[in-house]
C-alpha cells in the first residue's frame, strides 16, 4: 500500500497534505514548530534541485548560493531599503533565475566532475561576494532580516495572532505557511515531471544522444531545470531569512551546498516524497546529536558515503522497493 | 524526382586517417537504401555526418535540396530525420512507452505555464502522444511491454523499441544503424517484415547491416563502401555480381 501511495502522484500529494495537516497533534512546544518549519523550507529547497539533480541527472555543488542570494537580497532590501517583503522575495527569485540562466548557459555544456566543479566555484563566489561586502550584508557577522509582513500581519515567531477567533502564534502560522507552500512546490514539480517537458529532462539524464535525435534540445531543457531549480532554492532562501530573523554568510556557503545535496542522494535521487524524507533526517540529526556538534559535517560525509555505497537509489526508493518485494512474496506464500 | 538525401564529395578525417573520402550518393524517398561494407569501411561514420553527430571535413549534404551540414541532431529531427543507433540510445530511466512518446517530442506543443499548472489542453496533448505511442509499440510488434521498465527489456525488444521511437516523430526519413544485429534467425525475420511495412508507409529507410540476406531481400538500391569509399552502387542483383564487391569481401 505504502508503495502504490509513493508511485502515486496524487496519492503522493494526499499522503504529504494529510501528514502537513495531522503533524500539529504531536507539536507539544514552539519549538516543534519551527524545526517543522525549517524542514519544509529545506524540503521545497530540495524539491527543487532534485529536479535538477534527480530527474534531469545534473549536479549542482553550489546551490546554497542561490538559497543564500534570495536570502540577502530579501534581508538587503526589505532591512536597508524598506521594501515590501512579498514583492522582494518575488523580485529576488527572478534575479536569481536570470543569473542561472546566463551562468547556467556556458557551464551545463560540462558533463561530470566538471560540472561538479564549476557549480561549486559559482556557489563559493557567491558566497565569498556576501562575506566581503560588508557595507550591504553585514560581512561574516550576518544581519538582521525584518519579519515577513502577509497580507497586512507581520508574521513573526515571537507574536500571538487571534485569527477567527482563534489565537495563534507566530510558529503556527509560520509553520502552516511553509506548510502550505512545501505542498504547492511539490505539486508544481510533480506536474512538470509527469508532462513532455519532464520526459525531455528526464531522457537527458538517461541518454543525451537520444534525446537529441529525437529533437530534445538538450541545452535548453538543462538550462531551464537550472533555472527552476534556482527560483525554488531563491524563495525558501528568503523566506527562510525572514523565519529566522537573522541571516549569516554559511547560509550561502559550500557546507550548506553538501547538505542539500546530501538531503537529495539520502532521500533519492528522483523521488520527490523521498527527498523530503532526507530533507527531515538531515534536519533532526544534529537537533539529536546536538552533543557531537563538532563532528557534524564528518556525519554528513559519512550519510552521503554510506548511501553511496548501500543504497544508491536512497532511502524513499530503497525502502518501497523492498517493501514491495515483501508484499509480493507474501502474495506469493498465500496461493 | 529530386532526391531526399543527396550527398556529394564528403570527407571526414579523424587525424591523418580518412574515415570517408570523396563520398558522393543520393537517396531517393519511398527507398529502401542499404549501405553495407566490410567492418571499419565507414558506414558508421557516414550516419553519424549525416544525423549530424559529426561535422564533416568536407563536402555537402543535402536534405530536400536545402544543405544540413552543420545542423545539431535536434534541428535535423525537426526537418524530419531520425535514426536508430547501433550501439542502442534508450533511457533506461524511463519505461517503454515513454521512450517512445519521447520520440514525438517534437510534436507537443507545451509550454512551462500548461505544464506547471497541468492545464486540460496539456493533458489532451499527452492522451494523444499516448495513444500513438501505444500503436506504434503495436505496430513494431513491443505491445506486451507497455508499461515495463525500459531497463527490464531483452535485447531484442529494445531494438524494436528504439525503432518505434525514431518512427513516433512521423519522420521523412529513417536511418537505422545494423537494426538486425544480435538478433537471433527468427527476430531478423521479423525484423525484415517490420523495415518492409515501415517503407511501404512512405517512410524512406536507409539502412546499414551486416546481414546479407536480409539487405538483399529488401532493399530497392544498394551503396558499398570500402576504407571510406564508394566501391560500388546498384541495385541488389547489380551488387551480387560485382567482382569489386566480390573481391573486398571474400579477399583478394
Amino acid at each position: 500500500m505504502l508503495n502504490s501511495l509513493i508511485k502515486n502522484r496524487l496519492s503522493g500529494l494526499l499522503l504529504l497534505t494529510v501528514i502537513v495537516f495531522i503533524l500539529p497533534a504531536f507539536f507539544s512546544n514552539p519549538f516543534h514548530y519551527d524545526m517543522a518549519t525549517q524542514i519544509a523550507i529545506f524540503a521545497t529547497t530540495v524539491v527543487g534541485l532534485n529536479l535538477l539533480v534527480g530527474f534531469a541527472g545534473q549536479i549542482s555543488l553550489g546551490h546554497a548560493g542561490f538559497f543564500g542570494l534570495g536570502a540577502y537580497f530579501s534581508a538587503v532590501m526589505t532591512g536597508t531599503y524598506g521594501w515590501s517583503p512579498v514583492p522582494t522575495l518575488l523580485v529576488g527569485a527572478a534575479l536569481v533565475g536570470l543569473l542561472a540562466y546566463v551562468v547556467g548557459r556556458p557551464i551545463l555544456k560540462l558533463k561530470g566532475y566538471y560540472l561538479s566543479m564549476a557549480t561549486l566555484a559559482m556557489g563559493f563566489i557567491i558566497a565569498i561576494t556576501i562575506n566581503n561586502e560588508g557595507w550591504l550584508t553585514g560581512g561574516p557577522d550576518g544581519m538582521p532580516v525584518p519579519s515577513l509582513s502577509l497580507f497586512g500581519w507581520e508574521l513573526s515567531t515571537f507574536s500571538v495572532y487571534s485569527f477567527l477567533g482563534m489565537e495563534i502564534s507566530g510558529s503556527l502560522a509560520w509553520y502552516w505557511l511553509m506548510g502550505v507552500l512545501l505542498i504547492l512546490g511539490v505539486w508544481l514539480a510533480q506536474n512538470l515531471i509527469d508532462s513532455p517537458i519532464g520526459r525531455a529532462l528526464r531522457s537527458v539524464h538517461g541518454s543525451e544522444v537520444a534525446a537529441s535525435v529525437v529533437g530534445v534540445d538538450t541545452a535548453k531543457f538543462k538550462n531551464l531545470v537550472f533555472v527552476i531549480s534556482a527560483v525554488y532554492a531563491s524563495l525558501m532562501g528568503s523566506f527562510y531569512a525572514h523565519f529566522q530573523g537573522f541571516i549569516t554568510p554559511d547560509s550561502a556557503g559550500f557546507m550548506e551546498s553538501i547538505i542539500f545535496v546530501t538531503m537529495v542522494v539520502l532521500g533519492g535521487m528522483g523521488s520527490t516524497l523521498g527527498v523530503i524524507l532526507g530533507a527531515v533526517i538531515l534536519t533532526l540529526l544534529p537537533q539529536l546529536l546536538a552533543d557531537f556538534h563538532d563532528y557534524e559535517m564528518m556525519m554528513f560525509g559519512l550519510i552521503l558515503m554510506l548511501t553511496m555505497i548501500f543504497m544508491p537509489k536512497g532511502l524513499l526508493p530503497t525502502l518501497s522497493r523492498w517493501l514491495g518485494e515483501k508484499m509480493h512474496k507474501q502474495a506469493e506464500d498465500k496461493a | 524526382m529530386s532526391a531526399l538525401i543527396d550527398v556529394r564529395g564528403l570527407d571526414k578525417a579523424f587525424g591523418g586517417v580518412h574515415a570517408i573520402e570523396g563520398l558522393s550518393f543520393s537517396v531517393e524517398a519511398g527507398q529502401i537504401y542499404s549501405v553495407i561494407g566490410p567492418n571499419g569501411a565507414g558506414k558508421t561514420t557516414l550516419f553519424n555526418l549525416i544525423t549530424g553527430l559529426y561535422t564533416p571535413t568536407a563536402g555537402e549534404i543535402q536534405l530536400e535540396g536545402k544543405s544540413v551540414v552543420g545542423l545539431a541532431p535536434n534541428q535535423l529531427a525537426e526537418l524530419g530525420m531520425c535514426r536508430t543507433f547501433q550501439q542502442m540510445q534508450i533511457c533506461m530511466n524511463m519505461t517503454a512507452l515513454e521512450n517512445v512518446m519521447l520520440g514525438r517530442h517534437l510534436q507537443l506543443k507545451s509550454n512551462l505555464l500548461t505544464t506547471l499548472l497541468r492545464l486540460p489542453s496539456l493533458l489532451k496533448d499527452e492522451e494523444d502522444c499516448r495513444d500513438h505511442a501505444v500503436e506504434l509499440m503495436k505496430f513494431v510488434g513491443c505491445g506486451d511491454y507497455l508499461e515495463t521498465q525500459a531497463s527490464a527489456m531483452s535485447y531484442g525488444a529494445l531494438k524494436r523499441l528504439e525503432i518505434a521511437r525514431a518512427l513516433a516523430a512521423n519522420p521523412k526519413v529513417v536511418l537505422l544503424d545494423e537494426p538486425a544485429a544480435g538478433l537471433n534467425a527468427v527476430e531478423s525475420a521479423e525484423l525484415e517484415e517490420l523495415i518492409k511495412k515501415i517503407a511501404a508507409q512512405g517512410t524512406t529507410v536507409v539502412l546499414v547491416e551486416h546481414d546479407m540476406k536480409m539487405v538483399m531481400g529488401i532493399s530497392d538500391h544498394i551503396l558499398v563502401i570500402n576504407y571510406g569509399r564508394k566501391l560500388a552502387e546498384g541495385t541488389p542483383e547489380e551488387i551480387r555480381n560485382n567482382p569489386d564487391v566480390i573481391a573486398a569481401y571474400l579477399g583478394g
